[in-house]
């Protein structure tokens, strides 16, 4: 079936509506802004401009956070008070305490990993001939879609039967040095391990990126002065190279720690949720829209958010702290 | 509020035009400047013409089934100028959900669980269905079918299609080559299978994995063996609830249910351990029969579209289905499922479709298209299109049937389409029946 113009025809029209409100907007607020009197151009215009930002934010960030947070107070069908007891399943429930505990492993483990490894590559292959090209091959899972990967690696693990041919790289290499095939999968705690190896597949290309550019970035006077004074490899990397880059690595360590609190694509694509994996933003997705129980997603949602909170402040703190550094 | 008259009904279909900058609209009015004139259009009539109208249809069935659906419709749809906006989606019981609550309803949605309906219901969202969909479901279906959608006595849906569910595939060829007899209790099941084994094949094959619905297969298992370990009014006090989902007598019937699946001499064929039906994919759950590495699985009538093509389907084929047998031969309890036709809305056009739906004359175009079961009795078995459609409708209609829905269809979403489902996967991945059945009961929604 080809693109009938005609057929699309009203969302065109609303797409047209659209961008005419957009300037309309823009040129009442033009207008007003121009009517203010010149010696008080400070306040007035700054908080006409900022006026329908600001009524964005309040309806699609603002109204939906405190209507969570509401929601977590109340049943499952949102029609009477039940005070704690959303939080208090969370805490105590033998498979929601999974639930936590799984993304706590994510949380901890990725970042740690990610960072690890980032560093270490963008180490070893730093003014190597073939530099571009390691860079190039470690930042290519970075361009597949979180579910993309999800299934990839949902192949490497694929069982068959001992005997049968195997499909999966991982069981292949197993039955190849002699052993039984396994399913990965099945068996926690370790099968979040192997699904925490998908994301670390995916992000260290990003780590290695940013940190190889912040090691670059080291003056070389300061690599040159340490070498001078016979500084070893090891020395180098601890005593130059590291504290030389701490403020990138903070940003991949704190970026790495957010995006995994959120992590939700590749647990649901591999496992679904299944055999002990679910994590915080897949059960908040199950309990809400699957099982009709949204005083306890909204719960999870709201605990997700004080969990995320302290991280991104502290990376105001630090962005802050640099800037007055700088100026 | 009467219809508008004839030039009336035009303008409003012009404005519309206008308004949409559609050309849908000028086929449209072709259409009903002469409604019902062709012999095509005639048993149509009936509908009314509604030229420039649109009914948006929300559905979990996608794929061949799907286009099997909207060629039935087309004529329905070219006669009284409906355009029927048709979406299937893989996450229906999700979706559904996000559309409503988002005010984004569809028109028309089909549910294959009564217990979605009736959460909808309680929230205020479906209507009644019209009367004339009311008199055509009395009139076509066992009053069984109708108490689904019916709330507080009020009736919101016809059922479209159905399957059985009591059903275990297996290979004739293979049973008469080694002499195996269909079982006809659950004993001479139970026989067979040591049977099959002491030969060097494991009897048993399955799949549970479905995404996001694994393990439903496994519940349906449950239920099958509860209808007949309980019979049907231990099996009814369960699905409401009246007796607790950890009662001794679901342990009994869950314990039964591991007697095959978590027999190590009895699973997986074809696949593995015990653990390896968690990982199998429930449309190759029994595809190994095809190979001789299993003899039996049990699934549903609808498992017939998933054999490989060159499979005969016959009772003399490659496979076919035996019913699951009960205590003794002469016990039939059957369990199946089944869509319902429920509306977010009540236009003039919306009902138009939903009448068309509940009609005979439907379920038989739909019939001869493509493999489909249909509870209504109007359905001439003729058009069946394979013996085991032919089989399930017989037995649907046959009024010695004990028949029961799918219970988790039945139950809560949060139990029957989510730890119903999560705890039968970890049962099969090794967890006790007792704890499986805790935890379940935990999660039943309280009020």
């Amino acid at each position: 079936m080809g693109f009938d113009f005609a057929a699309e025809g009203p969302k065109f029209m609303q797409l047209l509506i659209g961008i005419a409100a957009f300037f309309v907007v823009v040129a009442v607020l033009l207008l007003l802004v121009d009517r203010v009197p010149m010696r008080r151009r400070a306040r007035l215009p700054a908080a006409i401009m900022l006026a329908p930002a600001l009524a964005l934010l309040v309806i699609g960030l603002v109204v939906p956070a405190v209507r969570t947070t509401v929601l977590s107070f109340r049943s499952g069908d949102g029609r009477s008070w039940v005070g704690l007891d959303n939080y208090s399943w969370m805490l105590s429930a033998p498979e929601a305490v999974t639930v936590l505990r799984n993304t706590l492993a994510w949380v901890v483990l990725v970042p740690l990993l990610v960072t690890a490894i980032g560093l270490v590559y963008a180490v070893v292959v730093d003014n190597t001939r073939f530099e571009r090209l390691a860079k190039s091959l470690v930042f290519l899972p970075l361009a597949i879609s979180f579910v993309g990967a999800g299934i990839i690696w949902k192949f490497v693990y694929a069982y068959r039967p001992p005997g049968a041919e195997q499909i999966g790289l991982l069981n292949q290499l197993v039955v190849g040095l002699g052993g039984t095939p396994k399913q990965w999968l099945l068996d926690p705690p370790l099968n979040t391990l192997f699904l925490i190896v998908v994301l670390v597949w995916i992000q260290a290309g990003f780590a290695t990126v940013v940190l190889s550019a912040a090691i670059k970035a080291i003056p070389s006077d300061i690599t040159e002065a340490a070498r001078l004074d016979g500084a070893s490899p090891w020395q180098m990397f601890w005593r130059v190279t590291v504290p030389s880059i701490r403020p990138a690595v903070i940003v991949v360590l704190v970026t790495q720690s957010i995006g995994t609190l959120k992590l939700f694509d590749i647990v649901r694509t591999m496992t679904g949720g299944q055999f002990d994996t679910s994590v915080i933003a897949n059960e908040m997705y199950a309990q809400a829209f699957r099982y009709g129980e949204t005083g306890k997603g909204a719960a999870l949602a709201v605990f997700l958010f004080v969990l995320v909170t302290p991280i991104i402040g502290y990376q105001i703190r630090a962005l802050r702290t640099r800037r007055q550094e700088v100026g | 509020m009467s219809l508008p008259t004839r030039p009336a009904r035009l303008v409003l279909a012009g404005v519309a035009c206008v308004t949409l900058v559609a050309t849908g609209c000028g086929s449209s009015n072709d259409d009903s400047s002469s409604p019902g004139a062709s012999a095509e259009c005639a048993p149509y009539s009936q509908y009314g013409s509604h030229p420039g109208t649109t009914v948006s249809v929300y559905s979990p069935i996608r794929d061949k089934e799907a286009d099997a659906f909207l060629q039935t419709w087309a004529t329905f749809a070219k006669c009284t100028g409906i355009k029927v906006d048709y979406e299937g989606t893989g996450e229906f019981e999700a979706q559904i959900q996000v559309r409503v609550d988002g005010g984004n309803p569809p028109d028309l949605a089909f549910f294959p669980q009564p217990g979605l309906v009736d959460r909808f219901v309680k929230a205020g969202k479906l209507k009644t269905a019209p009367e004339k969909v009311k008199a055509l479901a009395t009139q076509n279906w066992t009053a069984d079918w109708l108490k689904y959608t019916t709330i507080d006595r009020k009736f919101y849906g016809a059922p479209l299609g159905s399957n059985v569910k009591s059903f275990v595939w297996y290979s004739p060829k293979m049973f008469k080559e080694k002499g195996y007899q269909v079982p006809e209790t659950w004993d001479d099941l139970i026989e067979l299978s040591d049977k099959i084994a002491a030969d060097g094949v494991k009897p048993w094959c399955a799949g549970i994995e479905s995404g996001d619905a694994t393990g439903w297969p496994a519940t349906d298992w449950i239920e099958d063996v509860l209808l007949r370990e309980g019979g049907p009014d231990v099996y009814d006090q369960w699905v409401t609830h009246k007796i607790p989902f950890n009662d001794q007598k679901i342990v009994d019937a869950v314990d039964r249910v591991g007697s095959i699946l978590k027999n190590d001499k009895y699973v997986n064929g074809g696949y593995g351990p015990v653990n390896s039906i968690a990982s199998t994919a429930f449309q190759e759950g029994g595809i190994p029969i095809t190979t001789g590495k299993c003899a039996l699985h049990r699934q549903a009538s609808f498992y017939s579209s998933f054999w490989p093509a060159t499979a005969k389907v016959a009772p003399d084929g490659d496979v076919f289905a035996f019913y699951l047998p009960g205590n003794n031969a002469s016990e039939k309890p059957v369990l199946g499922a089944g869509e319902f036709v429920t509306a977010f809305a009540d236009r003039p056009e919306v009902q138009a479709l939903q009448e068309y739906l509940a009609t005979s004359d439907f379920a038989n175009s739909r019939m001869k298209l493509a493999t489909y079961v249909s509870a209504n009795k109007g359905v001439d078995l003729a058009n069946a299109q394979n013996p085991i459609d032919k089989l399930s409708m017989e037995i649907l209609r046959d009024p010695n049937t004990v028949f029961r829905f799918d219970g988790s269809d039945l139950m809560p979403a949060a139990v029957g389409a989510g730890t119903f489902w999560k705890g039968m996967t970890d049962w099969i991945n090794g967890k006790d029946t007792k704890s499986t059945l805790d935890f379940i009961e935990a999660s039943w929604p309280k009020s």
